[in-house]
């Protein structure tokens, strides 16, 4: 293999693996040392400088980061980042001195349509430089999915509320209970650019016989929750059965267990296991006495009298072909009637674009999914930018910051004339040394055995009654500490210079997890193999150091290393070293 | 500064026969300085004794004085250990050994606690051919003490401070093979390869076994003018042959072929492999070993790898004809088994 090249700035950054995992690439080893250190205030900044939404963040992300934490690769459970970011949330300061301001106008106006993650960001982002920024909203609110769809007994209203207003109070001008209904009459307004976060609005139905029968006794998940949330729903039947196993059937579950369901099921056509709700929304859901029922696709509502009795459903068990590929197949048992008298309908939501007249050069594709480039968000017409669920389909709340941050870097280019692609600046890099002595580095680089600690809940007794209590109490700074300490600390790196290494094989011989061989060199596959413990994880990279003077050279296997600093302070010629790499998505303005 | 060595290991971290990984054969994270040779040569113990399938317990470690003597404490922590008065490892090892002769004995030592004040031991255990493995951290210097040169300095070589060695060095593998060792080797710590087949090989030979091991000191002999630093051992390095240690239970079939290995039987039926560079490198013919050895110093070249084995040997208990049992494990009655015994072994002399 080639020497590997430390100076791309993506081989260090794969390395930290949350971060790298991070649609936002938030820099998390770092937070969580501030965390550690009591130093809430700027844990909270960092975050706040690339997702926006520390607060919603740390009660309502899909964490992509944990399950990618190296800790699960050496032990059984993650690191509890998520709930670590709230704990920064929880604990900050006025931060209101340290908050960018609204910059001296440019001259320059832009439309954002959607009052979510996705559009926020973007006003968050080109604010300070001086954009004339107007946020059109059908609500009354901002916030988007983050207040429609995520119930307050998972997210405060006054979290939320706080975070979109530092995000509103930067000078935007905001245009609420304002639904947009043409984009001509938008592009024909004179802004300079127009971004839409309209998120994916369109719940789906299930058009099976009865339905049109049972009439308002079945509900669409996401209106559903939507109309809770505004308060237009405020109590369900006693049994209520829930359609659909992904987050939006969690939290509709939940909710009906609030607003008056005793008897709640959440039925799901394919097996348990197959669920796409994240783990811990389960995991909750079940805890308020939620059953789960899967294998059984509904058929049929039954409907007497003008009134919902319940619903059919048929028995099925998962068939997987060769191919890894599903089917159910029918078991052969009777249908099985449950009782209701409401049914939420939570299997799925679908982009719409109703109000985008079809002429204006904006292509929509299959599903009403926009023709956007998918590294810049600008659709088939230059000016017109779509990001978050209304660009790529329904993901969740960090995809859409993720791309809220792109696209106003794609808006300010485009503002000025320049070229989306070719003139899209780096991310900054930066990597500083991290030894304060000998032996001692400015990082706690000691590896605690802690097992991840659990948050502590509300007694269900007190949230069962009322909506707007929250579940999760969040860790307290105690916990929090200990929390903190079981990060290892990945984006301090193990930085290897092989014009200093001596070939005393200090550092193979100390590595706990036996991360590092002095070998021959050979072709990668080769090399993997040959390893003191060959290197079987191909998603993680080799470490090459150019040829030492023995004519071997240092690999380094990515994958289990705890950075714990033993090859570092076992090396006597410093030629291995830990440096700390700070990656940073680049904005277009500077945020902090 | 890290004192405890994170307990989590390589999850794909394999086991050994008697099913136990390479972590449970390691010892307390080392105190010696970074860089340090003797670490490497630790490491290469935990090597041999994982792959020999040795259950830590059946080992004892013994150990002198000096940083060389410190190193047990950093291998084996599972197995038993002595660290004894300076010099004196080799008798405290011989009253272990006779004791106790189901144990695998290890001795290590350095350069002063062997060739200094331990001088007269390091002979006679040597003489009496006790069944141990003796390795000899040697870098030249007392690192202990500041670096000043030890009886294994070589002439000429420089110090730390600059100043020439104008004294003759002693080579502690000649004199070895001089005083009838039955197993010979020299081997340098930034050299696994080579080390860890040999040390495997010493602890199943059934005698004495000596291993002297250059192991640079990073601190205060690794310089410029020094003959025991990384570099010129490395530059002046010269293999008698490249080798591999194959346990009893691995049957292979070889014949003498110069292209291919040759092959040494052992008393118990492990065979050495001795991978020959040079077609006439016999390590049983003791002539010639002796003769190598001189020229090789005199060219001023290193010669590593085992110097010399005496494939049938007779260790001291053989010698003394001890009981099949330990001693240690005889009780009152075996050692005073009354006067019928008496009786019968007086009626033997008539």
């Amino acid at each position: 293999m080639k020497p590997t090249n430390t100076n791309d700035p993506e081989y260090f950054h794969k390395v930290v693996d949350c971060q790298y995992a991070c649609p936002a690439h938030t820099p998390v080893p770092e937070y969580i040392r501030l965390i550690a250190a009591g130093k809430y205030d700027e844990a909270y900044l960092i975050n706040w400088e690339s997702n926006v939404f520390p607060g919603v963040l740390g009660r309502t992300c899909d964490r992509p980061c944990e399950p990618a934490c190296r800790r699960g690769r050496v032990e059984e459970q993650p690191v509890a980042i998520c709930r670590l970011k709230r704990v920064a949330a929880d604990n900050k300061g006025d931060l209101s001195s340290r908050m960018p301001k609204a910059g001296k106008s440019n001259g320059k106006k832009i439309a954002l349509i959607g009052g979510g993650p996705a559009s926020l960001t973007v006003a968050r982002d080109l604010a300070p430089l001086g954009y004339e920024i107007h946020l059109f909203d059908e609500w009354s609110k901002a916030g988007g999915m983050m207040r429609t769809q995520i119930p307050n007994f998972r997210l405060p209203e006054s979290v939320l509320d706080e975070e979109v207003g530092f995000v509103t109070s930067l000078g935007i001008h905001t245009h609420f209970n304002h639904y947009v209904s043409s984009m001509k009459t938008v592009l024909d307004s004179g802004y300079d650019a127009v971004f839409v976060g309209t998120g994916a609005p369109k719940g789906r139905d299930l058009e099976l016989p009865g339905r049109a029968d049972a009439g308002k006794n079945i509900h669409i998940g996401v209106e559903f929750l939507a109309n809770v949330a505004f308060g237009h729903i405020n109590k369900i039947g006693e049994k209520v059965i829930i359609l659909g196993g992904g987050n939006t059937a969690m939290d509709c579950c939940r909710t009906s267990r609030r607003l008056g369901g005793k008897d709640v099921k959440v039925i799901v056509r394919s097996p348990f296991s197959d669920m796409k709700a994240s783990p811990w929304e389960i995991e909750d859901a079940q805890s308020e006495d939620i059953p789960i029922i899967n294998n059984m696709p509904p058929k049929s509502f039954v409907v007497e009298g003008g009134k919902l009795k319940g619903m059919i459903f048929e028995k099925v068990k998962a068939v997987y072909d060769e191919k890894g590929k599903r089917s159910l197949v029918p078991t052969g048992e009777p249908d099985e009637f449950v009782e209701a008298d409401d049914v939420i309908i939570a299997v799925g939501q679908d982009n719409a674009f109703p109000w985008i007249e079809r002429d204006l050069g904006i292509t929509l594709g299959k599903w009403e999914l926009p023709a956007v480039n998918e590294v810049t968000f600008q659709s088939t017409l230059p000016k017109v930018f779509f990001g978050g669920d209304a660009a790529l389909g329904p993901k969740n709340i960090i995809t859409s910051v993720a791309h809220g941050h792109q696209a106003a870097i794609s808006i300010d280019l485009f503002c000025n004339g320049k070229d989306l692609v070719k003139d899209r600046p780096a991310p900054t890099t930066n990597l500083f040394q991290q030894k304060m002595g000998i032996h001692e580095w400015s990082y706690d680089s000691q590896v605690v055995n802690d097992l991840r600690y659990k948050v502590p809940h509300q007694k269900k007794e007190i949230t069962l009654k009322n909506l707007k209590t929250e579940v999760e109490l969040g860790f307290d700074q105690q916990t929090a500490f200990k929390e903190a300490q079981r990060c290892l600390n990945c984006d301090v790196q193990t930085v290897f210079t092989a014009d200093l290494c001596i070939e005393c094989d200090a550092c193979m011989d100390i590595c706990p997890t036996s991360c590092i061989t002095f070998t021959g060199n050979d072709e990668e596959d080769a090399l993997r193999k040959k390893l003191i413990v060959p290197a079987e994880n191909p998603t993680q990279d080799l470490y090459v150091s150019s040829e030492l003077k023995t004519s071997r050279v240092m690999v380094k296997d990515e994958d289990v290393c705890l950075h714990c600093g033993l090859c570092a302070e076992r090396c006597p010629t410093s030629a291995w070293d830990m440096q700390k790499f700070m990656y940073g998505v680049t904005k277009p303005a500077k945020i902090l | 500064m890290t004192f405890v060595k994170p307990t989590f290991r390589h999850p794909a971290l394999t086991k050994n026969a008697v099913g136990f990984t390479k972590a449970d054969y390691e010892g307390a994270l080392s105190t010696l300085c970074a860089g340090c040779g003797h670490d490497s040569i630790s490491a290469s113990i935990v090597q041999a004794c994982y792959e020999l399938d040795i259950e830590p317990h059946r080992v004892a470690k013994f150990s002198g004085i000096g940083c060389s003597s410190k190193t047990p404490t950093y291998f084996l922590g599972n197995s038993h250990g002595f660290n004894t008065v300076h010099g004196r490892m080799p008798s405290v090892t011989t009253g272990a050994n006779l004791a106790n002769k189901d144990l695998i004995y290890l001795g290590v030592s350095g350069d002063g606690d062997s060739a200094s004040i331990g001088l007269g031991q390091f002979c006679h255990v040597i003489r009496r051919n006790l069944n141990m493995t003796y390795i000899v951290m040697n870098n030249g210097c007392y690192g202990l003490t500041k670096g000043q040169d030890s009886a294994t300095a070589d002439r000429g070589s420089i110090n730390k401070s600059g100043v020439e060695n104008r004294f003759q060095s002693i080579d502690l593998a000649a004199l070895a093979l001089e005083l009838g060792a039955s197993f010979v080797a020299r081997s340098f710590s930034g050299d696994k390869g080579q080390l860890i087949p040999l040390i495997k090989a010493a602890l199943l030979h059934p005698g004495f076994a000596f291993i002297d091991v250059i192991s640079p000191c990073v601190t205060f002999n690794n310089n410029d003018g020094s003959t025991k630093s990384y570099d010129f051992v490395r530059d002046h390095i010269d293999a008698t042959s490249p080798l591999d240690f194959v346990p009893e239970e691995d049957e292979i079939t070889l014949e003498y072929d110069p292209e291919k290995p040759a092959e040494v039987k052992l008393h118990d039926g492990s065979i050495l492999n001795f991978y020959k560079l040079n077609p006439l490198w016999d390590p049983t013919d003791r002539n010639l070993s002796v003769e190598r050895m001189n020229k090789a110093r005199q060219e001023g070249h290193i010669l590593t790898g085992l110097l010399y084995l005496e494939p049938s040997t007779s260790d001291l208990h053989k010698t003394l004809q001890t009981t099949a049992k330990p001693l240690n494990t005889l009780k009152e009655d075996d050692l005073c088994p009354g006067s019928q015994a008496l009786d019968k072994i007086n009626q033997g002399l008539r």
